[in-house]
């Protein structure tokens, strides 16, 4: 099995789905003859020509507006937002459109769309090039939200993605593309959206992430198990529709559940497990239910020290597991 | 406004007492700390004084009632004021408003494992609760290793794991069970629904196993300081780890400085007893290891600055009691002849205060007066060490290659194997023979 980086995986599945499906085009700031700022799409416009790998505008709305009409035009648009934080000029194309489709054309529309959106601190981003903004989606009915923590998943979760009938977001943890590296097995990966993944087993304490929270827990996990406590590891993947039972599985069977994710803490993505966890497996829980996230101040600081307060590491994670396995 | 009597706390982990009687009647009136009532609890009979003057209003708890500490006994205050809440029900802090005596005459199994209120388990999660009543495990007897001593899953669990109850019980077939006497009884007598037999047997079982009366037999209710033993027994045993230690002290010196001085105590009054000789040894060797002088706790070891040692006492079939002897390295050995004599004689006589018996922190009880050689007594908690004393026997021993024939004893030291190790408890041993074996006279 060879081993990859993140972004390779990501180009890999554009590049699969590109020769696969004749109607799967790419469009997005820089994604074609560049290759894209991350080099996610490098190579992708020699291959397959402009007509399918096309720059746009420094316009997000346009791009999203763009891929709408495509894809209610029967093709398969992979969106590129260069940054999560450009999304925002986007956001009346994605909730008001792309999420209500279906709906208000009483299923007889449909958007399959893929928006790619590189997320997250940690990499001296500042302001403008460190958030991560999956809660404003996962709160939107008529989207599904999807997070890869690693190659594998990455390759086989942005090919569902591609191929499912409704409007994805794709949630690229940034600080990984490089980082992360894994084996992919050889052959077409097809991971399924809606479907998380005990990434580790243990007995003591689930801790639920995913992205580049869940690369860290695992780290923390591992440092942990010298310790000689036994953490469960659960990837989230796909965010929404989220996977309840694989959730409630792991909190039945540990009693204890911290929820880890990068954004601020207040109305993250971690409450809505938490709650989840509060409400249906109230009588398994030996703890109460914990967050972990980042701290509630307006952006992610661009001065490295502060950048290092904000963000989490698998310092601080293990500190906050130790804590709820001591409880 | 109308004032309160609350049943106060009278003593360590005693947390109920019995009202043996009133010694004032509802519209008599008294003073602030004029005796008001009359209360027994398994270590102490003592008078309450009324926390203030005034009238009698209404005495809320009858003579011969069993209440729980913080109970509201009595309301007093000014002819014609109104009571808080019409004072009918006593506020109680649980439902244990059992009257004694009822209690001793109709005692059956069940109401033998009535509550017994002992320790605050502090919070108990959810899963906790689901697992315990699943298994019906009763919580007093899990060991909680969470934050603050919080039973956790883990805890419950492997208390089920080691305690299978129900479940095994109720897989002994029929014929395996012991016979009632009845042999001759229809079938579907004996063969009850499989569902129903298993119900009332793991029903029927509830913590410990308790023997199926036969005919002949008699049951003797638990008395209040019996019942109190057992717990504090079986407590004790599963929060320390008890290891026994024990040597052996040639008392030659000590019995001879006694037979010189007990004439010269007696005239004092004090009975000049081994006794006395050991506490002091005690004391000697308490302040040469501190670390004995302590309690665990999870947040580290807690050394007590005072020196109050607990002394077993006997009280025959009652069971046993005992009381402290505070600040026992502030007392020559006349003062300690003098608190031992005086605990000793008040303990048999049910006289001690409630302030007598806590507060230990160190036990010895002298197991010997029995002619028990050596013993491995249980520890007091939260006490680190009890020092047990044998029988002293003349026997032969080997002194510079001679045989003597010497006045010896067997000390045997329990300590908390997580608080002391071998060698840390047989320092603090051969401390109390050394002392003990070379006593200046």
């Amino acid at each position: 099995m060879p081993e990859m980086t993140l972004i390779d995986a990501i180009r890999q599945g554009m590049d699969e789905e590109l020769a696969h499906d004749p109607n799967v085009f790419i469009i997005g700031e820089d994604v074609g003859v560049r290759g894209g700022v991350f080099r996610a799409t490098m190579g992708l416009f020699d291959k397959y020509g402009p007509q399918r790998v096309m720059d746009s505008p420094l316009a997000e709305a346009s791009i999203i507006g763009v891929g709408i009409g495509a894809a209610l035009y029967g093709l398969r648009p992979i969106c590129e937002i260069q940054f999560a934080d450009f999304i925002h000029p986007a956001f009346n194309q994605i909730i008001n459109e792309a999420a209500k489709m279906c709906y208000r054309s009483n299923g007889e529309w449909s958007v399959p769309m893929v928006i790619r959106a590189p997320y997250g601190g940690g990499i001296g981003g500042g302001l403008y090039h460190s958030q991560s903004l999956e809660a404003f989606f996962t709160h939107t009915p008529g989207l599904k939200v999807v997070v890869p923590s690693n190659p594998r998943d990455a390759i086989g979760l942005l090919k569902s993605a591609v191929r499912d009938p409704n409007p994805v977001l794709f949630f690229e943890p940034k600080k990984g593309y490089r980082l992360i590296k894994g084996e992919v097995p050889e052959g077409e990966i097809l991971v399924p959206i809606g479907k998380a993944a005990v990434s580790r087993e243990g007995s003591d304490v689930s801790v639920f992430a995913y992205g580049m929270m869940h690369y860290y827990t695992l780290q923390a996990a591992e440092k942990l198990s010298g310790e000689g406590i036994h953490v469960e590891v659960i990837d989230l993947r796909t965010l929404y529709p989220v996977d309840r039972e694989s959730i409630l599985a792991s909190v039945r069977k540990t009693g204890k559940a911290l929820v880890v994710y990068e954004d601020n803490l207040t109305g993250g993505y971690g409450a809505e497990i938490a709650a989840i966890i509060a409400d249906q497996a109230f009588t398994d829980l030996d703890a109460p239910v914990r967050r972990l996230a980042g701290p509630d101040v307006p952006a992610v600081p661009f001065s490295h020290p502060m950048q290092d307060w904000f963000m989490l590491n698998p310092e601080k994670i293990a500190t906050a597991i130790r804590d709820l396995v001591n409880y | 406004m109308p004032t309160k009597v609350i049943m106060p706390q009278l003593g360590e982990s005693v947390v109920e007492g019995t009202v043996t009687k009133w010694l004032k009647n509802e519209g008599e009136s008294i003073n602030e700390f004029e005796a008001l009532l009359e209360v027994n609890t398994d270590k102490v009979d003592t008078e309450i004084p009324s926390p203030a003057g005034g009238i009698v209003l209404k005495l809320l708890v009858a003579e011969g009632t069993t209440v729980t500490a913080g109970t509201i006994l009595a309301w007093l205050g000014q002819p014609g004021e109104e009571i808080p809440g019409g004072g009918t029900e006593p506020e109680t802090h649980s439902p244990a408003k059992v009257p004694a005596v009822t209690q001793v005459k109709t005692a059956s199994p069940e109401s033998a494992a009535s509550p017994q209120s002992v320790r605050d388990l502090g919070f108990i999660s959810p899963v906790v609760a689901k697992i315990a009543h699943e298994h019906n495990v009763d919580l007093q007897q899990v060991r909680g290793t969470g934050q603050g001593g919080r039973i956790t899953k883990k805890d419950v669990l492997a208390f089920v794991e080691a305690n299978p109850t129900g479940a095994a019980i109720a897989d002994i077939p029929i014929w395996e069970t012991p016979a009632d006497g009845d042999l001759f009884r229809p079938t579907e007598m004996m063969f009850k629904e499989p569902t129903e037999s298993t119900a009332t047997r793991s029903a029927a079982v509830t913590s410990t196993p308790s023997a199926a009366p036969i005919v002949g037999d008699q049951l003797i209710p638990h008395t209040t300081i019996r019942r109190s033993i057992a717990e504090h027994m079986i407590k004790s045993k599963s929060i320390s780890a008890h290891v026994t230690t024990v040597m052996e002290v040639d008392l030659s010196r000590v019995a001879a400085h006694r037979q010189a001085n007990k004439a010269a105590f007696a005239r004092d009054g004090v009975n000049l007893t081994y006794t006395v000789y050991f506490m002091s040894a005690i004391v000697s060797a308490l302040k040469a290891y501190p670390q004995v002088n302590s309690s665990w706790s999870d947040e580290g070891l807690v050394l007590h600055s005072a020196i109050n040692i607990g002394m077993a006492t006997s009280l025959a079939e009652a069971g046993l009691i005992v009381p402290v002897i505070k600040g026992a390295d502030g007392l020559s050995l006349l003062g300690l002849a003098r608190a031992v004599n005086d605990l000793a004689q008040r303990a048999r006589e049910r006289k001690l205060l409630p302030d007598e018996v806590k507060g230990g922190t160190f036990t010895l009880t002298n197991h010997g007066t029995s002619g028990s050689l050596f013993a491995t007594p249980i520890i007091n908690q939260p006490q680190c060490g009890i020092l047990g004393v044998g029988m002293v026997q003349k026997r032969a021993v080997v002194i510079n290659d001679a045989i003597a024939i010497r006045p010896m004893v067997y000390i045997s030291l329990t300590f908390d194997h997580r608080i002391l190790d071998g060698a840390s408890a047989d320092w603090f041993l051969a401390k109390v023979v050394d002392t003990l074996q070379n006593w200046a006279l």
